[in-house]
């Protein structure tokens, strides 16, 4: 069985996960480990006026109790936001000073004071109880629109208004003309419902301070080891980057809330060198909801001019972004690059103009989630489509249709240049597979039951593959985002893949092992990844942003193009042939057209015995790459969504829900499904059950899986996935992306359907069985 | 501190622990046995789902106290003489997982279904898994491969 690109390869890595024997970081335990626990403010805003240690230093089995003051007092530096954002007005972003422990001021409720150190981890917990903080109580903010408020609460000194930056891109005038003179104007305010990843293992560390050799290793939960142990190094000032290994073992999902270098890995990492002794902490549910970094929550209005045939003439947005109350790592990207630049969708639009205010708020800092910024936008222009198709008596999907980009590559008003694409190809393998013809027959007999019965539609484009070095720092990141990688022919001539892509879920020890199987001509069971361990692997940039295919292999097709040319140089003097005739396949490297071939095992002993190499030729087989991409890629597809709602409850039913995804070259399908049924289901989380909730105080409301409703497996539906892909011209394999596309495309889609369901347009995200009922009662 | 004795995979252990001590902590502290996972704290996820006596048993919201002299079956006792169980397998041929920290529940809690539904006569369908899993939340897969490992390791279960 074929086990190269296109093959449904079952996972290589499945083994140890199903018998119990995955390594997360909470199961690794040092020698004589002691444990953390943070001291967290109870208030969303409050000045600390002081802190006791005395009843917790009394305790019997506690270690230390630290505070904020000492640890700003050993040099440790604020977390930062990486991508800097300039205001329309030319001006900073606002960034406020944010300490691993605080110390003047907390900021939103499980804003960390101090960090208990114990022998155990119910002891920490217990003396963390009995650390007296006096806090002095300040009005608080939790809503975005309230905080930009006249009279809000201001929650840091340097933010007046707790505004971040007022950013807006696209030309004003020129848009406004278009919806002035526009035949018909859909005008809409939609919210992005606030949500909390969620990754089902809880963040953890285990950081160990060697005072011998000055050294320190952390075992963290982490998408991206290299980026934490920069951040960390560079800018938190924790240890030179030569004296800190990060190591990300199995990490049990990640969503974007583990990208992030969060106070408890900052504290746990200055702990150790404090206490000298190994530190552990691992949250639990409860504190993941309010330390675990936030999602979405955009409030827009938005304004969508069309002309007398049905064309999009101008698109206008205005969006408030809730930060909550620190600027987390790319917490300023996402509502700008990651948002505005994806405003025209699929479709030809000239004229577009969005603004963006990034607002302080006492909540739990917001950043990347699934999808980041694109599940915004899309989300955006999709109900936006919707709506002006039903309020100008046009079929959705034509009205899409009368829109689409065609030719390629199509430069949008928002800076993104989209390479490739076939949006008509998948709404077409979208409507056959979903049997659009039948719905009025399947609408009918459901009426017949008392059901009421709807078809939403969702045409998503997004931007993975993140992206050009150059185009990023140009538009303000502090890094650049090209991927690693090195091949390693060992002399017997298995291979090891080094990569600074992390797996947390998407299989790479799978997949990446396919294109080199392949590529080489040898048994996948020979080839084995090794990620996640800065003392094994140089450098890399991490796995989000659904670029670990596009980016992360694209740097190991880099480094097998040069192991091929050295095999070849070695196989062309060994065999006396020339290097053109030579062939890899079968296991062996052949001359072309003759019987003279060398086992690939013997290519790689031969490169390392090195006793008959080219002359200056070095021995050894091993090359590294590192790759820039050309361009963002564009994944983009159609997903169309049936509801039944019953009307007398509002409960609403997924019967249907079918996808058709052009994610370019796809290398192992069943690998590529199994993300968008993850991604699928997020959506229809976020559609339908999930809210973060804060009342006005600042207290977090849904803090637990009792009040913050997870997607369960009879709250979704079977997923009909296809793919109709055109090949992304800009990177060598032709890969696009499918880690985000199922978050980003099922929202709208899904609240297309119901509100077709109901005949009303009013209904917000999570469309929860109250919401849909009030809805209707309202349109009748 | 109690003395506290179960039978874990078929093997006698005993451990001096703490009178608090949770079940998934003597588990994963005391025997070291680091499959259970604990993925919540209100008894809502399912990860650190543990056969006891045959049953299916949240082992976050179990003393160990209570369970002496219990037989206790984890993910790391399922598997007999190197042949992986059959969910075990329909799992990794259906890619019912992902990151595969939920797994050894979403396993456990599958392999203690089948059992009760074919113990009862009873037709495990797609819906009912569905049902069955509403004390297991998986955050990667969408449910959908999950559905159908259970319902391929029913048949050959």
């Amino acid at each position: 069985m074929s086990t190269g690109i296109g093959a449904r390869v079952k996972r290589k890595e499945d083994k140890r996960f199903i018998t119990g024997k995955g390594k997360y970081t909470d199961d690794v335990r040092s020698e004589n480990q002691a444990y953390a626990a943070f001291v967290r403010s109870p208030h969303a805003h409050a000045k600390i006026k002081g802190i006791d240690k005395s009843a917790a230093l009394a305790m019997e089995g506690v270690i230390d109790v630290l505070d904020g003051h000492q640890l700003t007092g050993d040099g440790i530096g604020n977390i930062i936001c990486g991508w800097a954002i300039t205001s329309k007005d030319g001006s900073a972003m606002n960034m406020g000073a944010w300490s691993a422990l605080a110390t003047e001021k907390v900021r939103y409720v499980g804003d960390a004071a101090a960090v208990v150190i114990a022998e155990t981890q119910a002891l920490a917990r217990i003396a963390a109880e009995a650390v007296e903080v006096d806090y002095e109580v300040l009005p608080a903010v939790s809503n975005a629109k309230k905080a930009l408020a006249d009279g809000a609460p201001e929650i840091h000194d340097n933010a007046p208004g707790n505004l971040i930056y007022d950013w807006e891109i696209g030309e004003e005038a020129a848009t406004d003309a278009a919806l002035s003179e526009a035949a018909h104007v859909t005008e809409m305010e939609i919210t992005n419902n606030r949500l909390s990843p969620n990754p089902m293992e809880p963040r953890s560390a285990v950081a160990t301070y060697d005072a011998a050799e000055e050294h320190y290793t952390l075992y963290t939960t982490s998408q991206n080891p290299h980026v934490a142990r920069l951040v960390l190094s560079a800018f938190y000032q924790v240890a030179p980057e030569h004296k800190l290994r990060v190591i990300a073992p199995d990490v049990g999902g990640g969503f974007g809330s583990k990208i992030y270098i969060y106070p408890e890995e900052i504290t746990c990492l200055w702990a150790s060198m404090k206490t000298n002794r190994s530190v552990k902490w691992t949250s639990d549910r409860s504190e993941a909801f309010i330390t675990d970094a936030h999602g979405r929550d955009h409030i827009s209005t938005a304004k969508m001019g069309f002309d007398a045939d049905g064309r999009i003439t101008g698109f206008k947005v205005d969006t408030i972004a809730n930060f909550g109350a620190y600027m987390s790592l790319f917490s300023s990207a996402v509502p700008t690059y990651l948002y505005a630049t994806l405003l025209s969708g699929q479709y030809d639009i000239q004229n577009i103009h969005c603004n963006v205010r990034a607002v302080y708020t006492n909540t739990v800092p917001v950043d990347a989630y699934r999808g980041a910024g694109r599940p915004e936008a899309c989300y955006l222009i999709e109900r936006m489509m919707e709506t002006a198709a039903r309020e100008m008596g046009k079929d959705p999907s034509e009205l899409r249709r009368a829109n689409f980009v065609r030719e390629f590559p199509h430069q949008t008003p928002v800076i993104m240049a989209y390479d490739a694409g076939d949006f008509d190809a998948n709404l077409d393998q979208a409507r056959e597979a979903a049997d659009v013809a039948g719905f009025p027959a399947r609408k009918e007999e459901a009426a017949k039951r008392g059901k009421l019965r709807g078809l939403g539609y969702s045409s998503y484009i997004e931007a993975c593959g993140i992206a050009p070095s150059a185009a990023v720092g140009s538009l303000g990141a502090g890094v650049g985002l090209w991927e690693s990688a090195e091949v390693r022919v060992n002399p017997v001539g298995t291979i090891e893949i080094l990569t600074g892509s992390h797996s947390h879920g998407q299989g790479h020890e799978t997949t990446f092992a396919q294109i080199v199987a392949e590529r080489f001509s040898i048994p996948i069971e020979n080839v084995s990844i090794v990620h996640g361990d800065t003392d094994k692997v140089q450098f890399g940039m991490g796995t989000y942003g659904s670029r670990s295919g596009a980016v992360g292999m694209s740097a190991i097709v880099k480094a097998m193009d040069k192991v091929e040319a050295k095999v070849r140089k070695i196989a062309a003097h060994v065999l006396e042939a020339s290097e053109d005739d030579i062939v890899i396949e079968g296991g062996e490297v052949k001359v072309k057209g003759t019987d003279k071939a060398m086992g690939w095992h013997e290519v790689g002993l031969s490169a390392y015995t090195a006793h008959n190499l080219p002359p200056d030729m070095e021995p050894g087989l091993k090359e590294s790459a590192f790759y820039d991409p050309a361009n963002f890629t564009f994944p983009a597809g159609a997903y169309i969504c049936e509801v039944e709602v019953d009307p007398e409850t509002g409960v609403t039913e997924i019967v249907r829900f079918t996808a058709s995804d052009d994610f370019g070259t796809i290398i192992n399908p069943m690998i590529v499904e199994g993300q968008v049924h993850g991604g699928i289901a997020q959506g229809i989380g976020q559609a339908m059950l999930e809210q973060v909730v804060y009342d006005d105080d600042g207290q977090l409301i849904t803090g637990s899986y009792m009040d913050y409703t997870m997607p369960r497996a009879a709250d979704l539906p079977f997923y009909d996935v296809h793919h109709a892909s055109t090949i992304c011209p800009n990177n060598p394999l032709g890969m696009k992306g499918c880690g985000e596309a199922g978050a980003i495309g099922s929202p709208p889609a899904v609240i297309n359907a119901i509100t077709d369901a109901i005949g009303s347009n009013t209904l917000a995200m999570p469309a929860t069985p109250h919401a849909v009922w009030s809805a209707l009662q309202a349109a009748q | 501190m109690t003395k506290i004795s179960m039978n874990v995979n078929g093997k006698a252990v005993s451990r001096d622990v703490p009178d608090e001590t949770l079940l998934s902590d003597y588990l994963r502290e005391h025997l070291r046995l680091t499959g259970t996972h604990v993925g919540c704290d209100t008894s809502q996820c399912g990860a650190c789902v543990v056969h006891v006596n045959g049953r299916a048993v949240k082992s976050c919201s179990a003393l160990a106290a209570s369970l002496e002299g219990a037989e206790v079956t984890t993910i790391e006792g399922i598997a007999q003489n190197g042949e992986l169980h059959p969910m075990q397998q329909a799992f990794t041929d259906h890619h019912g997982l992902q990151c595969g920290f939920c797994t050894p529940g979403m396993i456990m809690t599958g392999v203690d279904m089948v059992n009760r539904y074919k113990a009862e006569g009873r037709d495990l369908t797609t819906d009912a898994i569905r049902h069955e899993l509403e004390g297991n939340i998986c955050r990667c897969t969408g449910y959908h491969n999950i559905v159908r490992a259970v319902e391929d390791a029913a048949a050959k279960m």
